[in-house]
């Protein structure tokens, strides 16, 4: 019996101290998060620092190990000190439409263009000025004006070198349901990339052309992957031939694993083929966070020179800023891509693709 | 939690019963049990015509209990609020759709199926170490509570690298089957750890078989602690995520997240998340209706002995040890080897010992916090629940679980909006996140200290009572003390549980906190999955810990 005793001192013990640890620790680690920057909670304008004391926060639904290292310079550049708060795109869409009025955030970097088309339907973007806006392609931001893209991606076909020749290449996403790529092909239909691509594909062809391709696809054994990292793999392996992927997510393998290893590269469609659309990650301001000034030299930050060539390295995007053009060699020019003609304003109609998408059964 | 040194957490065990317990008390009866001291199974206690009159609960346990309940409750409040936000007729048709009906029943078959193969699991493995002469059992212990602290997302995704062919219903029954078969194993281990083996050797005595035995004296005094593990399961199983998204397995709980991920729209999610709590009150309800009224702490006087083990034939050990093997290579060594593998190909792999060390430091100290807490909100109701009967009692557990089946990803976004309105200062600060694992994970708490308090004999509270003890003295004197390793066993589960817990952690955690859960996040979302790897070793080692201490407890 005393040793339960014990058991249960200890449990209240532990109940009421470790919360205080806790306590501790995550001031030490807020402490170290903002790297001698001072406090890094969103104090707002209280503690006025040497540099003028103007304060960001910034909720990142792109990658802390892609962000980061950019923050130091972007303080250094600005004069804003900056903490950020990294989580998936769509949950901080969600928080901070839960948040509304309330909101701490002063700047959402977003993974897609489709989470900021929400934000700014739900008017909780605030406009940008002109000089801003104009410093990125018309294609490329959004039409309310409250949001610019800083990255942009492509649509590509990956192919396993060993299985297809260069030459018997698809010219378009419309050869893929050729008897040719019978059970060829693989693609993920539950990734909000092939999602927005097939989105654009309604726009461009019409519903029915929409599903017209998707059922052919389906019918010519077009084999359906959760992810592109596993469509990757299994291109990679031999296990399928082709398959609809971004281009960066190559890039970023060729980074984990050597290109020597690979036995993949990637096909660009041409003419203008919906398979070769191009989407974006971008920034908007929120119109809540007050802290419009600070957001505003963050954005203008994010579009200048050095921060758009960091992006085109580390991710191997493109640039979006004109006048930038991506120093990664293996890359095709951004301009030989050819695009379809397609405005991503315009595709902020996923709940509609969902709807395809389910229809003809695949997701 | 338990610091190292200090007597180790136990499960659910009965207690070392200094003091004789003279009847068969403790069901979930509401009377004082004062019934013949007769074989305490089932059907014994379904007699109750000598159940006295119902009892009142002392306030002094209604009044926290209470407060746990409305606790619970809080993301319901929240989950209608988004739900009728444009109007019922909207929620209405989002439930109604013909898709709904579909991905229910989608979601309903892979619950039964993986609850019935974590009772075979859970049951043969408990059974095995803790009735027979299987070789080391402590290590089988252990590696039998591991896989709790393996992230659905590596358990599948360790499978599907090994064996691409799994995807869809039968992948996401296996990863989810291994990653939960530790609730059904702990409670029924530490039942049959604490059992008195009287009755098994009484029913051997009158010419009763090992098999015959164990059918009709064992199994069912296992019942509520497999029907309560079962539960626990189901839930899981309803909420997950990770593993079915994964093994592309379409349930509910997939179109919840694709209701935010593709239309950034959380009125359809809230209501696809009323169905979800409507279900779980439903599997409540029947799991209490299983439990009924048996009764399962020891009968006869003096010390139990602890049982005896099966011996085993040089076969039957052999099999044993192999059945025993194949769980945990699949269960614990398939994943970590997993991990060891990304380690050994990537070219992100780095060593920073002193980051791991820290964020293993933060991690620990949050959910060593959560599990605290959990644990405080738990014990009332738990106590509650085992001890009383009638409407009150079963609202209140009701209460407790309502919420476990939503997406981790709901209950955050409701602590997000009721913060963000009512407790501005707590927002992204730590005691909302340890609140937020509270609430996310109280049912685990709650089913092991209820199943422990079923197990000590009611009589010595009377006993207590009688002497004039009031009802908090009783509580604290009587009633913690002998519930003692089950609130430990509580503590360490919820405490593993809230290791690895992510999307709460990501939307709630102050700013610049990271905890085991989230870097690992981080490095496989940028595909760094040899830079992940030694993230979640670290969460499965620490996670050993609780797990071999939960398993140190010999009777």
């Amino acid at each position: 019996m005393r040793r339960h005793r014990r058991i249960v001192a200890a449990i209240a013990g532990a109940a009421l101290l470790i919360p205080a640890a806790a306590a501790c620790g995550s001031d030490d680690s807020s402490a170290d998060e903002s790297s001698g920057n001072g406090a890094g909670s969103d104090s707002g304008g209280e503690d006025a620092g040497e540099s003028g004391g103007e304060t960001l926060t910034i909720y990142s639904g792109r990658n802390e190990e892609l962000i980061d290292p950019l923050i130091g310079q972007l303080e250094e550049a600005t004069g804003v000190e900056v903490t950020v708060r990294y989580a998936g795109t769509a949950e901080h869409a969600a928080a901070l439409m839960e948040e509304g009025e309330n909101t701490g955030a002063g700047l959402f970097i977003s993974q897609d263009a489709g989470a900021l088309g929400a934000l700014s339907k739900a008017g909780l973007l605030e406009e940008l000025p002109e000089d801003v806006l104009g410093g990125v392609d018309e294609a490329h931001r959004g039409s309310a004006g409250d949001w610019v893209g800083i990255s942009g991606r492509a649509r590509v076909l990956v192919y396993n070198q060993d299985l297809v020749e260069e030459g018997d290449l698809p010219g378009s996403i419309h050869d893929l349901t050729d008897e040719e790529w019978n059970g060829k092909v693989a693609y993920a239909p539950t990734n909000a990339s092939f999602q927005t691509f097939v989105t654009a594909l309604r726009v461009l062809e019409g519903e029915d052309g929409a599903r017209d391709w998707l059922e052919a696809l389906q019918a010519n054994d077009a084999e359906a992957f959760d992810g592109n990292g596993g469509i990757l793999d299994a291109v990679n392996n031999g296990d399928i031939e082709v398959g609809l992927v971004n281009h960066y997510y190559w890039y970023a393998t060729v980074a984990e694993e050597g290109e020597d290893s690979l036995n993949t590269r990637l096909h660009y469609f041409p003419g203008g083929d919906p398979g070769s659309l191009i989407n974006v990650a971008g920034v908007g301001i929120t119109a809540h966070g007050g802290q419009s000034d600070a957001a505003l030299k963050a954005v203008e930050y994010l579009l200048s020179e050095e921060a758009q060539l960091y992006f085109a390295e580390e991710t191997k995007e493109y640039p979006l800023a004109a006048g930038v053009t991506s120093p990664v060699e293996e890359l095709p020019a951004f301009d030989s891509i050819e695009a379809p003609d397609v405005n991503l304003t315009d595709l902020d109609s996923l709940e509609e693709t969902l709807a395809l998408l389910q229809e003809v059964g695949m997701v | 939690m338990n610091p190292p040194g200090r007597p180790s957490p136990q499960p659910p065990a009965p207690p070392e019963a200094d003091a004789p317990a003279d009847t068969g008390a403790g069901g979930t009866g509401d009377g004082p049990a004062r019934g013949p001291a007769g074989a305490p199974h089932a059907p014994a206690g379904r007699r109750g015509s000598h159940r006295p009159a119902r009892r009142r609960v002392p306030l002094i346990l209604l009044v926290p209990a209470t407060v746990t309940a409305l606790f619970a409750l809080l993301p319901l409040v929240y989950l209608v609020i988004r739900a009728l936000e444009r109007g019922p007729a909207f929620a209405w048709d989002v439930v109604a759709a013909d898709r709904t009906a579909g991905l229910l029943s989608n979601s309903l078959r892979l619950t039964v199926v993986v609850v019935a193969a974590t009772w075979v699991l859970g049951i043969s493995l408990a059974w095995l170490t803790e009735r027979t002469a299987l070789p080391a059992p402590r290590l089988w212990a252990v590696l039998a509570t591991l896989p709790l602290a393996v992230p659905s997302y590596v358990m599948s995704f360790s499978w599907l690298s090994a064996f691409p062919g799994v995807r869809g219903f039968a992948g996401a029954a296996i990863a989810l089957s291994l990653a939960c078969f530790p609730y059904v194993y702990l409670p029924v281990a530490a039942v049959l750890r604490g059992m008195d083996p009287a009755q098994e050797e009484a029913a051997r005595s009158l010419g009763h078989g090992p098999w015959r035995t164990f059918r009709t004296v064992t199994l069912p005094q296992l019942r509520p602690a497999a029907a309560g593990g079962g539960l626990l399961v189901a839930l899981y199983v309803m909420s997950d995520f990770g593993a079915v998204s994964l093994m592309r397995y379409d349930t509910f709980t997939r179109a919840i997240h694709t209701s935010y991920r593709a239309s950034f729209d959380r009125t359809p999610a809230a209501a696809l998340g009323c169905v979800l709590v409507l279900i779980t009150v439903l599997l409540v309800v029947a799991e209490r209706r299983t439990r009924g009224r048996a009764r399962y702490a020891r009968a006869g006087r003096g010390t139990a002995r602890p049982p005896l083990r099966l011996p085993l034939g040089p076969w039957a050990r052999a099999a044993a040890t192999g059945w025993a093997g194949l769980v945990a290579l699949a269960a614990v060594a398939f994943p970590v080897g997993t991990l060891c593998y990304w380690i050994a190909v990537g070219n992100s792999a780095t060593w920073q010992p002193a980051a791991l060390l820290e964020t293993a430091w933060a991690t620990v100290g949050v959910a060593a916090a959560g599990a605290a807490l959990t644990v405080l909100l738990a014990l009332p109701v738990a106590v509650i629940a085992a001890r009383y009967r009638g409407g009150l009692a079963r609202v209140l557990e009701q209460a407790s679980f309502a919420g476990h089946a939503l997406p981790g990803i709901t209950v955050a976004l409701a602590f997000v909006f009721l913060a963000v309105r009512y407790a501005n200062p707590l927002y992204q600060e730590w005691p909302l996140l340890v609140i937020a694992y509270a609430a996310l994970f109280l049912p685990l708490a709650v089913t092991a200290i209820r199943a422990a308090v079923l197990q000590a004999p009611e009589s010595l509270e009377e006993a207590a009572r009688s002497l004039g003890r009031g009802p908090l003295r009783t509580l604290r004197e009587v009633t913690v003390p002998l519930a003692a390793p089950g609130i430990a066993a509580g503590a360490a589960l919820t405490f593993v549980v809230i290791m690895k817990e992510l999307p709460a952690t990501l939307l709630l955690r102050p700013t610049g906190m990271e905890t085991l859960a989230t870097r690992l996040w981080t490095h496989t979302d940028n595909f760094a999955f040899a830079a992940a790897a030694p993230y979640a070793l670290t969460l499965v080692l620490i996670a050993a810990v609780p797990s071999y201490l939960l398993g140190r407890h010999r009777s």
